[in-house]
Formats: structure tokens, sequence, C-alpha cells
């Protein structure tokens, strides 16, 4: 099975949104083993001058795995989900996101192409905004789509 | 706690930050990553769902050492002065792993600190590498250019 790389390309991305619930953010906290309570703690935030509690800086890549494209449509496009790696990911930063934004995430790919007969980079690039419009970063994720041809 | 900037005038090219070991990584810290970071990719979190995929085992997910990455740089700096943060996934983390977080100053440039960041294993296996920038300038007043 190979990729369909115009049919990538092509593709449309739903937006996706979120509201960043403080609870959600502290699960993510905890998970990942931080512990500065500017991160758990609504008032230590604010102390330290934030609104509320920040969203850590690989978090918003959430709103991305809200979409599930293209997972949700490998057959069409021709690839085995157990065969995608993600490859590198990059985020570059306007502003923090706190506990009770409203967020939008919108995907496009912007390169799709063959690196060896068996494997396809697909590039996705996301700008996350807040309600008010203000970008709070952009986002670059590369997936490798290995065929399932046999070495 | 609040962390301070990092004074430009005393950084050079070539320190080190100080290494953040992190603890073992647990099956439980797969599970509660999954569901609080949103990915819940099964090759992850669900052992049988690994083995049809041909492996032996689950593997942690990318994006949690990436976190620790981010971890690496917030206790360095506080947040609103990270630009950007990049990595390239060089080798899956096995269950039980001990990575370690290293960054170290590459350039030190009109007020801007980029960093090389990597994840190594207790092995010596790297699994991240990648490259932070932070802003060292003072905040600029509200409005100004």
């Amino acid at each position: 099975m190979a990729l369909d790389l115009e049919a990538v390309k092509a593709a449309e991305i739903p937006e996706t949104s979120m509201t960043l619930e403080r609870g959600r953010l502290v699960a993510f906290v905890r998970a990942i083993g931080e512990r500065d309570p500017v991160y758990l703690d609504a008032q230590a935030a604010r102390a330290a001058g934030h609104p509320d509690i920040p969203a850590p800086p690989t978090f918003l890549f959430a709103l991305e795995t809200e979409s599930p494209f293209p997972f949700d449509q490998a057959d069409r496009l021709g690839f085995d989900p157990a065969l995608v790696l993600h490859g590198q990911q990059s985020f570059s930063y306007d502003r923090l996101a706190y506990a009770g934004d409203v967020l939008t995430c919108r995907s496009r790919i912007v390169d799709a192409y063959a690196k060896t007969p068996a494997m396809d980079f697909v590039v996705k690039r996301s700008e996350i905004r807040r309600g008010d419009g203000e970008r709070v970063l952009v986002a670059e994720t590369l997936l490798i789509f290995r065929s399932a041809v046999a070495a | 706690m609040s962390v301070a900037v990092p004074e430009p005038a005393g950084l050079r090219v070539g320190d080190e930050l100080a290494p953040l070991p992190i603890e073992p990584i647990t099956r439980t810290t797969l599970a509660l990553f999954a569901g609080a970071s949103g990915d819940h990719n099964p090759i992850h979190i669900d052992v049988d769902a690994a083995r049809a995929a041909g492996l032996d085992d689950v593997f942690a997910h990318g994006m949690l050492s990436m976190a620790y990455l981010g971890r690496l740089l917030t206790g360095w700096a506080p947040q609103e002065r990270l630009r950007s943060l990049s990595v390239r996934f060089t080798a899956i983390t096995p269950v039980h792993a001990r990575p370690t977080c290293h960054g170290t100053v590459t350039a030190i440039e009109d007020g801007l600190a980029t960093l090389a960041l990597a994840v190594r294993l207790a092995d010596g296996t790297t699994t991240l590498t990648g490259t932070a920038v932070i802003d060292l300038r003072p905040p600029h007043p509200q409005g100004a250019a």
C-alpha cells in the first residue's frame, strides 16, 4: 500500500477547538512529572504574574490529536496506521495559553513527498489561536509513512 | 517557584544546563500521559496492540520525551521566554527506560540564546535531539515595537 500523496496534499483538515480545562492541564503536568506549582496551582500561577495555570510548552499538541486526520482516512489515502511514525515536531511560540482559554487549531498539509521508495514524508502545519484571534503558536509535525512492502 | 531569566552577561556558548534526570518510565506513566495528552494510540498503552504491530512491548510516546525537554527549559527560564522548541525523534523509548534531558548553549545573538537539546537513556541511546531559542532580553513595555 502506498500513500496517495496528491490526496494527502489536497486534504482539508477539520478545525478543532478546545477549552483549556485546569484539571486537564494538571493531569498532563502530573503525568510528565512537573512539580513547579506554577503549573499545578492557580494561586501560585497568579503569584508568578500569570492569570491562571499556563499550558506547558508541548501540551497544545493535544489540539492536533483532536482531529482524527489522517487516521480516519487511512483506507482512502492508502496507508497502514501502524506504520506511521512521528519524525519531527516543532513549536514556534507567540504567547502563553492559560486555563480557561478557548483555543482553535487550524491545520493544513504543507508538504508531502516520497523520501525513499518505501517511505513518504508529510508535513502538517497548525496554527493555534485564542478566541480573540491572537496567535498562541505555530506547530509543525513531520509524519513518516512507511510502506508495508517488505524490505 | 518562579524561575529567573538567565543573565545574558553571565551566559557563555558551551554552557550546559543542569541535566534533568527522569524517573524510570512505567506503564502507569504511559496510561496517564495518553489520557492527559489526548494521544490514545494503543501502541503506547496496550501490549496486545503492540504485539499485533510486530513489537515485543509498548513504548513511550515521543511527545512524552518532548514534554520532559519542556520541563528542562521551563526550569531554566520562564516559559514566556521560550520562542521555539523543535525536536527530531531518533529512537523509541522502551518501558522502564530512564531518560535524562540535556541542553547546551550553542549561540547567543541579539539577546537570544540557542540551545542544543538531547534526551539520552541510561544505556546511551539518544532518543530525541532538538533545539530551542530563549529570549534573554528585558520585556518590551506594552505597545512598544
